[in-house]
């Protein structure tokens, strides 16, 4: 097991920046999750990481040794792919058992190693097929077989889960979870998927633009987002945002409605104004007749044990869950409460957080 | 699914049927030719053997061929048709181990490696492939008779092979690019070499196009004759083609002798089909990717 360290870490193509001065740091043992939407250059650290795409600027250290220019076959790092890549001609025991015959590893040892993975995983009696007479989640298994028994310093998981239907998507994700208790082993976990990133790490670097926006414990990006993307990006539904103007009294004016700032959030924006925008978490919205704004039903989503109604007030939608079955229906006038002690506010223009 | 009706279906096989007819009828006629003894053939639409007439000697002719040199004790028994036979199969077994080897690591550049004159290679490998082989005959002879190559075996392969690699290269690099690069970015971090992953992923997986790769090279060599015709001017240094040439001359064609010939020839090529139809499976690469 080993630290990861990014330092400045850049990529470039050409003229387009890809991954724009990174600085990361993966503790021994720690579970990372790289999150963000495609194309904000998550995949292109995590590829540097493994030594697949070169370092254009800073540098890279795995186990305290700087390794930009060394090959990925000497990090010693294992990595799972998207697509699993697995050999389609050999069958999952010789899949396995590849990475070890190329560094040398004696026979019996690596016999042991796959009998051992195959054990953790419940591949034994699937050692002898070959791929493509497997499912897409025995599949993704052997993937992660192939990286159990090298035994590296860190393993790299490209968003592993994105192939699979979602009930396997949450099986497997339970399954990475032991593992990760189990080898207690340095990750760095890639994902689109913020519900994956919050359930899996023990902290998350929020990604966007090539720029990484914020590291942290899942729970602590939830609740303190340091900007206006974060804030959206985690959480699910996201979070609403309505646009507001902030007056010199401390009044948010919105399109349709005003609302009064608590004192303490009134002392964190003293003397700002302009543009801004109010973030929600969809549970911070409650029916309420006596509410300070008034918004259309225009969809119901009832999902059992709750429901979500988006709605729509001026230009904006608003997501409000209910934690019980109502009588609502689309094209319904209602008055909601917005708990203003959790809210948010952002800049307009930068998406700074206020508070 | 056949949502098509009876009558449909009816007309659609009376069209196969005589479709299979008209290009099996010629392959037909030259068996019939073949096994009768006779140098003529006859404008019968019947390809059924005359029983009267059913022989082997054409056969034998083809295959006993030997020509005597000397006279008295210095008398030579040389068998042609032996000579002929073993030039035909080194010049095209060496052609196909030649060109499948370098048509698979150009192919393999080609298809993963960026480098200066990457396309410019390509594109004159197209070019090339555009000149019919005979155009070249002129220069190739020049070339020959200055490397000493002409008469020798040598200059045939590597006329055949250079000749092969081009449409071979364009081959496998097509197939190659279908191979997904995560495999051998994953056998990379696995710690294979470069050349490892060529061996231990790639050519395997690569199998179906190289028995294309070498039923073409194969192909060429065997089946070719201008060239053998014209580098090749001692009898018992040229291939088969050429042989069966022999058989036909400005005032008469011995076509007994020339259908035996035909189908001796083209026994081995079947038998390579046949071997390499194993390989052929296309589909090898599902499952490797995506769920």
């Amino acid at each position: 097991m080993a630290e990861v360290t990014l330092k400045g870490v850049t990529k470039r193509y050409g003229n387009v920046i890809a991954v724009k001065d990174v600085d990361l740091q993966i503790g021994d043992g720690e579970f990372l999750v790289l999150v963000g939407p495609s194309g904000c250059g998550k995949s292109t650290t995590l590829r540097m990481v493994a030594g697949l795409e070169e370092i254009s600027a800073g540098d890279l250290f795995i186990d305290g040794r700087r390794v930009n220019d060394m090959h990925p076959k000497d990090r010693d790092i294992a990595m799972v792919f998207q697509s699993y890549a697995l050999y389609p001609h050999m069958s999952v025991r010789q899949n396995m058992s590849f990475g070890l015959k190329m560094r040398g590893i004696k026979k019996a040892e690596i016999e042991k190693r796959v009998g051992e993975a195959a054990d953790i995983l419940g591949l034994d009696d699937l050692l002898a097929r070959k791929p493509k007479e497997l499912s897409g989640g025995q599949r993704q298994r052997v993937a992660m077989g192939r990286a159990i028994v090298r035994k590296p310093k860190v393993f790299l998981f490209d968003e592993p889960l994105s192939n699979l239907d979602a009930k396997l998507r949450v099986q497997m994700r339970a399954e990475i979870a032991r593992l990760h208790r189990r080898l207690d082993a340095t990750i760095l976990y890639v994902t689109h998927d913020q519900v994956e990133a919050m359930t899996l790490a023990d902290r998350i670097a929020v990604m966007a633009d090539g720029l990484s926006q914020q590291v942290g414990a899942p729970l602590e990006v939830f609740e303190h987002p340091v900007n206006r993307f974060v804030a959206g990006f985690i959480g699910s539904p996201a979070m609403n945002f309505l646009p507001v103007q902030l007056d010199d009294a401390g009044k948010l004016n919105g399109n349709g409605f005003c609302l009064t700032l608590g004192e303490q959030q009134a002392e964190l924006v003293r003397g700002k104004s302009g543009p801004m925008e109010l973030g929600l978490r969809p549970n911070h919205l409650r029916l309420d007749p006596a509410g300070q704004i008034q918004a259309t039903v225009e969809v119901v989503e009832p999902l059992g044990a709750e429901t979500f109604l988006r709605l729509r007030q001026a230009d904006t939608i608003l997501t409000v869950r209910l934690s019980a079955q109502q009588e609502i229906k689309a094209g319904q006038e209602l008055r909601l409460h917005l708990d203003l002690q959790f809210a948010h506010l952002f800049d307009g223009k930068s998406g700074q957080t206020l508070f | 699914m056949n949502r098509s009706g009876r009558p449909q279906r009816i007309i659609t096989h009376v069209f196969l049927i005589l479709f299979t007819a008209m290009v099996l009828f010629p392959v037909a006629k030259v068996f019939q030719i073949a096994f009768q003894d006779r140098q003529s053939f006859d404008m019968r639409l019947s390809v059924l053997p005359d029983l009267d007439h059913l022989t082997l000697d054409n056969f034998s002719h083809v295959v006993g061929r030997s020509k005597t040199e000397g006279f008295g004790a210095e008398e030579k028994q040389t068998w042609v048709f032996g000579h002929q036979l073993f030039n035909s199969l080194v010049v095209s077994l060496a052609t196909t181990l030649l060109g499948v080897f370098f048509a698979t690591s150009a192919a393999y550049a080609f298809s993963r490696f960026r480098f200066p004159g990457r396309r410019a290679g390509l594109l004159g490998f197209l070019v090339i492939q555009m000149f019919p082989g005979t155009m070249m005959m002129i220069p190739l002879y020049i070339l020959m008779d200055h490397l000493g190559l002409l008469d020798r075996l040598l200059g045939l392969i590597l006329v055949y092979s250079t000749t092969a690699i081009p449409f071979c290269v364009w081959m496998l690099k097509g197939y190659f690019d279908t191979i997904p690069k995560e495999l051998e970015e994953s056998a990379l971090i696995d710690g294979a070499s470069r050349l490892r992953i060529f061996w231990s992923i790639m050519l395997p997986l690569a199998r179906p196009a190289i028995a294309v790769t070498a039923l073409f090279s194969f192909m060429t060599a065997w089946n070719e004759y201008i060239l053998a015709q014209t580098f090749m001017t001692e009898e018992i240094a040229t291939t088969l083609p050429v042989m069966l040439n022999g058989f036909v001359s400005k005032t008469t064609v011995e076509w007994g002798h020339f259908a035996a010939g035909a189908i001796l020839v083209s026994i081995p090529v079947m038998a390579l089909f046949f071997v390499l139809q194993r390989h052929l499976v296309a589909g090898l690469t599902a499952g490797s990717v995506k769920g």
